[in-house]
C-alpha cells in the first residue's frame, strides 16, 4: 500500500440499472496535489466521487481511501465532500449552518469563522442561505466541507457559475490546501479548468481516458489545449 | 450514539422552526383555535365538549407532528443534507433522536397551551390530573414524528408526503373511538382498531378525563398501560425509520 496515496482505486465497476456508470476504473491520487476529474456531464464523475466518499453502492472493485476501505466509519470525519447541489439548510443563516455541522463533527467554533472567511463569505454570516445567490450557497456548502481540515476534499463541480475572480480565488485556495498536504479531488465539465490541476483524470462514458499531468497530456497527444487533447484521445486521427 | 450530535440535530431543527414564524404560530395557536371552535359548537349541549375534547387533544399533536416531520425529513433526504450528515460521524440514532427531542419539545409547549386553555378557560371537565394530558400529548407527538420519519422514505416529493396523511392518519382517526366507541365496531374493525396506536392515545386521554385513583399520583393505571403501548409503537416506528436511512445508495 502506498502511504502517500489518498485514493487508490482498482477495477471499480458501478452499474446503475444496467448502464456502466463507472466502467472498470483504476487510478491512484496522491496527497498534497489537486487532482482534476474532467469530462462531460453524465460521464460518471459524480458516481465515481460518491464511491470514494463511500455513499455509493458499488458493483465490484476496490476503493481504498486514506488507507481504509471507502465508507469506513473512521473516515467520516476525515473527508470533506461537496455535492453539486449545495447540501446545506437553506432556511438557516450561513453561520448557523456552519455551527451546526461543526458541532456534528466535534470541531471548535473558531473553525466556523476560518472556513467562512476562506470561501469569502465573511460579510454574509448572518444571511439566510435561501437569500443568497446560487454561487454563494454552493460556497456555504464548500465551507462546511472545510470544517476540521479534512485530509481529503472531494469537490463536485465547486466552481460552476462563479465569476472568474472568485473562481481564481477558489483554485488558489485548493492549491494552498494541497500545499499543506490535503488531497483535493475536483470535478469539472469545463476543460479550461484542467490547466489549474496538478494531475488530470479524463473521463467519458464511465471509463477513464487519461491519467496524467496537464503538461504531459498535451505533449503525448500533441494537442495545444486539454479540449483538443480530449478529442485526440476519443477520435484518434480525427481532430486535434 | 453521540449525545453531542443528537443535541446538535435537535437544536438545529428548533432553530429552523424559529426562523419560520408562520409555521411556529400555526403549531402553537391552531390547536387552541380548534379547541375553542369545538367548545363554541357545543355551546348549548354542554356535554359534547367534555365528550370529544380529550380525544381531540390526542389528535392534534399526532396529526401535526406527522405532517411536519414527514415534510422536513423528506427535505433532508432530497436536499442532500441527510446524505451529508450520514457521511459525517452522525449515527442514525442521533438523527432520529434529534428530531424526536426537537418535536417533543414543540409538542410539550403546544399541549401545555391547548390543555391550559381547555382546563382553565373553557372548563373542560377533567377528573384526573390535567398534567397527564400533556404527557400523553408528548407521547402522541413522538408517535406522529416517528411515523412521519418512516413514511418520508416512501415519498419522492413533498406533494406525495402530504398524501400519506389521509392514508396513514385518517383510518386511525375513524377507528380510534372518536366516532363510535371501539367496543361497538364490527368485530374485525375492533381488532384492527386495537392494532392502531392512536386508539391507545385516545383511550389514555379519555381515562385521564373520566377517572382518577387515590394512589399513583391520582392517575388511572390504565393510562400508564396505554402510554406504554404508545411508546412501544414509537420505538417500533423509529426502528423502521432507521432502516430507511441508508449511508450507501444506488
Amino acid at each position: 500500500m502506498n502511504n502517500n496515496a489518498a485514493i487508490e482505486i482498482s477495477d471499480l465497476l458501478v452499474l446503475r440499472s444496467t448502464a456502466r456508470a463507472v466502467d472498470h476504473v483504476s487510478f491512484v491520487a496522491p496527497r498534497g496535489q489537486v487532482t482534476g476529474l474532467l469530462g462531460p456531464s453524465g460521464c460518471g464523475k459524480t458516481t465515481l466521487m460518491r464511491s470514494i466518499v463511500g455513499v455509493q453502492i458499488v458493483t465490484s472493485g476496490s476503493v481504498i481511501v486514506l488507507g481504509l476501505p471507502a465508507g469506513h466509519p473512521k473516515l467520516r470525519a476525515r473527508i470533506g465532500y461537496v455535492t453539486q447541489a449545495p447540501s446545506v439548510y437553506d432556511d438557516l443563516t450561513v453561520a448557523e449552518n456552519l455551527r451546526f455541522f461543526a458541532r456534528v463533527l466535534g470541531v471548535s467554533s473558531d473553525e466556523v469563522d476560518r472556513c467562512v472567511e476562506s470561501v469569502d463569505l465573511g460579510t454574509h454570516q448572518t444571511r439566510v442561505v435561501n437569500s443568497l445567490s446560487g454561487g454563494q450557497s454552493s460556497r456555504v456548502s464548500l465551507a462546511v466541507a472545510l470544517l476540521g481540515e479534512p485530509e481529503l476534499l472531494v469537490l463536485d463541480e465547486p466552481t460552476v457559475g462563479l465569476d472568474p475572480v472568485l473562481r481564481r480565488d477558489l483554485w488558489a485556495l485548493f492549491h494552498r490546501l494541497a500545499d499543506r498536504g490535503t488531497a483535493v479531488l475536483v470535478s469539472s465539465h469545463v476543460m479550461d479548468e484542467a490547466e489549474r490541476c496538478d494531475r488530470l483524470l479524463l473521463m467519458r462514458d464511465g471509463a477513464l481516458l487519461a491519467d496524467d499531468s496537464p503538461g504531459q497530456l498535451l505533449t503525448s497527444t500533441g494537442a495545444s489545449d486539454v479540449e483538443s487533447a480530449f478529442l485526440a484521445i476519443v477520435e484518434p486521427g480525427g481532430a486535434a | 450514539m453521540t449525545p453531542r450530535i443528537m443535541g446538535a440535530v435537535a437544536a438545529r431543527v428548533l432553530t429552523q422552526l424559529r426562523h419560520d414564524h408562520r409555521t411556529l404560530a400555526m403549531l402553537l395557536l391552531l390547536p387552541m383555535l380548534l379547541m375553542t371552535l369545538l367548545w363554541w359548537m357545543y355551546d348549548d349541549a354542554a356535554l359534547g365538549f367534555d365528550l370529544l375534547g380529550p380525544a381531540l387533544l390526542a389528535l392534534f399533536p399526532f396529526i401535526i407532528m406527522f405532517l411536519v416531520t414527514s415534510v422536513t425529513t423528506l427535505r433532508e433526504r432530497s436536499s442532500g443534507t441527510l446524505e451529508r450528515l450520514l457521511a459525517m460521524p452522525t449515527g442514525k440514532v442521533d438523527f432520529l433522536g434529534g428530531y424526536a427531542i426537537a418535536f417533543g419539545v414543540v409538542a410539550m409547549v403546544q399541549s401545555l397551551l391547548a390543555v391550559g386553555l381547555c382546563v382553565l378557560v373553557l372548563d373542560l371537565a377533567i377528573v384526573g390530573p390535567p398534567w397527564v394530558l400533556t404527557v400523553v400529548a408528548v407521547a402522541d407527538a413522538l408517535l406522529g414524528t416517528a411515523l412521519g420519519l418512516f413514511v418520508s422514505a416512501f415519498a419522492r416529493t413533498e406533494f406525495q408526503a402530504v398524501q400519506f396523511m389521509p392514508a396513514v392518519v385518517i383510518p386511525q382517526i375513524l377507528l380510534c373511538g372518536l366516532f363510535l366507541p371501539r367496543s361497538q365496531l364490527p368485530p374485525v374493525l375492533e381488532v384492527v382498531s386495537g392494532a392502531l396506536p392512536l386508539s391507545y392515545a385516545v383511550d389514555a386521554m379519555n381515562s385521564v378525563a373520566r377517572s382518577a385513583t387515590s394512589d399513583l399520583g391520582g392517575v388511572d393505571p390504565a393510562v400508564w398501560a396505554d402510554l406504554g403501548i404508545i411508546l412501544a409503537f414509537v420505538v417500533g416506528a423509529l426502528v423502521l425509520g432507521a432502516a430507511t436511512l441508508r449511508r450507501r445508495t444506488a
